[in-house]
C-alpha cells in the first residue's frame, strides 16, 4: 500500500529561540533548522513498514518554503521514494496544511497517511486530526505502536491515564509520539541516491487550495522570566526555607 | 454569546480538567453549557450540573461515545457546536484529540492550550516549548480552542443547578473501534492537579531507585513526574512525562531530582511556584530556573529528605 508522510522544517529541537525586539515573531534569521522530530518518526515508521513488505511506496510531502526541499531531501535519504513540496513563503495555520494535505491525498489516494503529533515551533497538535475531519479518514492519534492486519491498523496511543488501543479501517491517519520509534541516521552512500529521486513542486493555487486563515497572531512576547534562586548547602537548610521562607511544605 | 464546553470525564465522574476550562469559559463571558457525551455517563452529567456558573447540561449517551472516539464525537460536537460562539475543550489528550478534528469539520481555524483570555476574541498561548507566548485574535463564527489547565484556577464543583436535558444526536461511523486500555494504577494525587510535584531524570539510574522518590511524595502527599529521559530508559510509565510533550503541571512545589533541565522539560513545569533542583551537576540548567538549588548527590540528598519532612 501507498504511504504519504507530512514533514515540517522547523528550528533545531535544541536551539533556544529569541522573540523579536517588534514583537511580530520569534527571530528565525541564522537559525539552525531541521525536521521536526516528530516527523522524522514518521519517516521512520513508513520506512519500516515498508521494510517489513507492508508499505509498497512512500511519498513524503512538505508544505513550506522553498529551504524545505533540505527536509524532503533528508527524508528521501531515510526511505522515502519520491517527494511532493507545496511552495508557500508565508508561515501557514494547521486548517490551510490539512487543506492542502488533503488536495496531495485526493490525488496520490495513500492509504495510510503519517504525521508527528506536532510540531516543535507552533505546538498546535491539529494537522493530523484536521486531516481526518477533511478526508473522513479514521485516526490514531500519538501512536507508540502501529500494526497493519489486513483492512485495519491497529494503533497503541499514549493517553492521559496510560494507553489506548484503537483499531481504524483503512485509509486511516496516524500521528506519531515520541516512543514509536528510534529514527535511524541517513548514510552517505543514501544522502547521494536520495539527490537523483524525484522531487515535484507545486503552489496551493495549483491545488485549488485557498490558504487564508480566520486566525491572526497580534504579538510574540517572551515570557516571564523567573527570579533566579539561591543554592542551599544542606538538605536541612532546603527544609526550613521550604517550611518557613516559601512555605511550600 | 454562548459557550459550549466539551466535558473531561471517565462516564461515571467528571475530571477536573472541566472545571479549569469552565473557567475559561466564564473569562469569555456569556453563558456556559456543558457536553457530556459518552456511554452510561449520567453520573458524570449529574456532576456537570452542580458545577458553579453552568447555565444547561447537554447529554450524550450512547454506545458509540463511549470511548470519545474522535470519528463518532467530533462529528456530534461540530453538530450541537455550529449555533455556539465558542467551543471550548480541557488540552487534555481527548481535548487534543477531538476538537482539531470538529474545527476542521466547521471549517475554522482552532486555537490551541490558551493560557489566558485577554478578550471574547484575543488569546495567549504558548509556542515553542512555552519560550515565547503568542497573542492570537480569532474572527471565526465559531472560536474552537482547547484550554491549558495549569493557566485557570478551577471553578467550585458545587453550588449550581443546571438543567439537563438529552441530546439523541449522531452515533457510529463506523470507521474505529476501541480494543483496549492499559491505565497506570497509583494511590498517589493526579499529576497535573497536585500541589506538590516530585519528579526524576536520568539521575535515578534505574526504576527501582524511584522507590527514593515515591516514598518522599507519599509523606509529602505529592504526585512523582519524570523527565523524557527517564521514561525512554523505561524507569516509569510514559503517562508520568512532564514536558513540552508530556504533562504540564504547575503546583505550589516542584522537586525536580536528577533532572538537567532541557528546553523541553522546563516546558512543562517552569510555571510551578517554587522550584526546587537537587543536582550533583552544579552546571546544569535546571539551576537557572530553580529558586533552591541543592548541589548534591540525590541518594544521600533524597533519605534525608524524607526524614526531615
Amino acid at each position: 500500500m501507498k504511504v504519504l508522510v507530512a514533514v515540517k522544517r522547523v528550528v533545531d529541537y535544541n536551539v533556544k529561540v529569541r522573540v523579536k525586539a517588534d514583537s511580530s515573531g520569534v527571530d528565525l534569521a541564522n537559525v539552525k533548522m531541521s525536521m521536526n522530530p516528530f516527523c522524522e518518526i514518521a519517516v521512520e515508521e513508513a520506512v519500516r513498514l515498508k521494510e517489513k513488505g507492508v508499505a509498497s511506496e512512500i511519498v513524503v510531502v512538505s508544505i513550506g518554503p522553498t529551504a524545505a526541499q533540505e527536509q524532503l531531501r533528508t527524508a528521501l535519504a531515510l526511505g522515502a521514494d519520491r517527494a511532493i513540496l507545496v511552495e508557500s513563503a508565508e508561515e501557514l495555520n494547521s486548517l490551510a496544511v490539512a487543506k492542502l494535505l488533503k488536495a496531495v491525498a485526493d490525488k496520490e489516494q495513500p492509504q495510510l497517511v503519517i504525521l508527528g503529533k506536532q510540531a516543535i515551533d507552533s505546538d498546535n497538535n491539529q494537522t493530523g486530526q484536521m486531516l481526518g475531519a477533511l478526508t473522513g479518514f479514521a485516526q490514531g492519534t500519538f501512536a507508540s505502536q502501529v500494526e497493519v492486519a489486513g483492512d485495519k491498523v491497529n494503533v497503541t496511543r499514549e493517553i492521559d491515564g496510560g494507553l489506548q488501543t484503537v483499531a481504524l479501517n483503512l485509509p486511516a491517519i496516524v500521528t506519531t509520539d515520541l516512543r514509536l520509534n528510534e529514527p535511524r541516521y541517513a548514510s552517505l552512500p543514501n544522502i547521494m541516491k536520495a539527490k537523483k529521486k524525484p522531487l515535484e513542486v507545486v503552489t496551493p493555487d495549483a491545488l485549488g487550495v485557498a490558504t487564508t486563515s480566520t486566525v491572526k497572531t497580534l504579538k510574540v512576547e517572551a515570557p516571564a522570566t523567573r527570579q533566579a534562586g539561591i543554592k542551599v548547602k544542606s538538605v536541612a537548610e532546603l527544609v526550613e526555607k521550604l517550611k518557613n521562607e516559601a512555605k511550600v511544605i | 454569546m454562548t459557550i459550549l464546553v466539551v466535558a473531561e470525564h471517565t462516564n461515571a465522574a467528571l475530571a477536573p480538567a472541566t472545571l479549569n476550562t469552565v473557567a475559561a469559559a466564564q473569562k469569555i463571558g456569556g453563558d456556559v453549557h456543558v457536553l457530556i457525551a459518552g456511554a452510561g455517563c449520567g453520573a458524570a452529567a449529574e456532576a456537570a450540573g452542580k458545577i458553579a456558573g453552568v447555565a444547561k447540561v447537554l447529554v450524550a449517551d450512547n454506545a458509540a461515545f463511549a470511548h470519545q472516539l474522535p470519528e463518532n464525537v467530533a462529528p456530534l460536537v461540530a453538530e450541537l457546536g455550529a449555533g455556539y460562539s465558542h467551543i471550548l475543550a480541557a488540552a487534555t489528550s481527548n481535548g487534543k484529540n477531538i476538537l482539531p478534528r470538529v474545527a476542521a469539520q466547521l471549517d475554522v481555524d482552532q486555537i490551541s492550550e490558551i493560557i489566558s483570555v485577554e478578550s471574547a476574541d484575543t488569546f495567549k498561548r504558548p509556542i515553542y516549548a512555552g519560550n515565547a507566548i503568542a497573542t492570537v485574535q480569532s474572527s471565526a463564527a465559531v472560536k474552537v480552542i482547547t484550554v491549558r489547565s495549569t493557566g485557570f484556577d478551577p471553578v467550585a464543583a458545587e453550588g449550581g443547578s443546571a438543567a439537563v436535558e438529552a441530546v439523541s444526536a449522531g452515533g457510529d461511523a463506523g470507521k474505529s473501534a476501541f480494543v483496549g486500555e492499559e491505565l497506570a494504577k497509583s494511590d498517589r494525587p493526579e499529576l497535573t492537579a497536585a500541589k506538590i510535584v516530585v519528579s526524576g531524570g536520568r539521575g535515578m539510574q534505574n526504576g527501582d531507585n524511584f522507590k527514593h522518590l515515591y516514598a518522599l511524595a507519599d509523606k509529602l502527599g505529592a504526585a512523582v513526574g519524570a523527565s523524557r529521559a527517564a521514561v525512554d530508559a523505561g524507569f516509569v510509565p510514559n503517562d508520568m512525562q512532564v514536558g513540552q510533550t508530556g504533562k504540564i503541571v504547575a503546583p505550589q512545589l516542584y522537586i525536580a531530582v536528577g533532572i538537567s533541565g532541557a528546553i523541553q522539560h522546563l516546558a512543562g513545569m517552569k510555571d510551578s511556584k517554587v522550584i526546587v533542583a537537587i543536582n550533583k551537576d552544579e552546571e546544569a540548567p535546571i539551576f537557572q530556573v530553580a529558586d533552591y538549588g541543592l548541589v548534591a548527590d540525590l541518594f544521600e540528598a533524597i533519605p534525608e529528605l524524607e526524614k526531615l519532612v
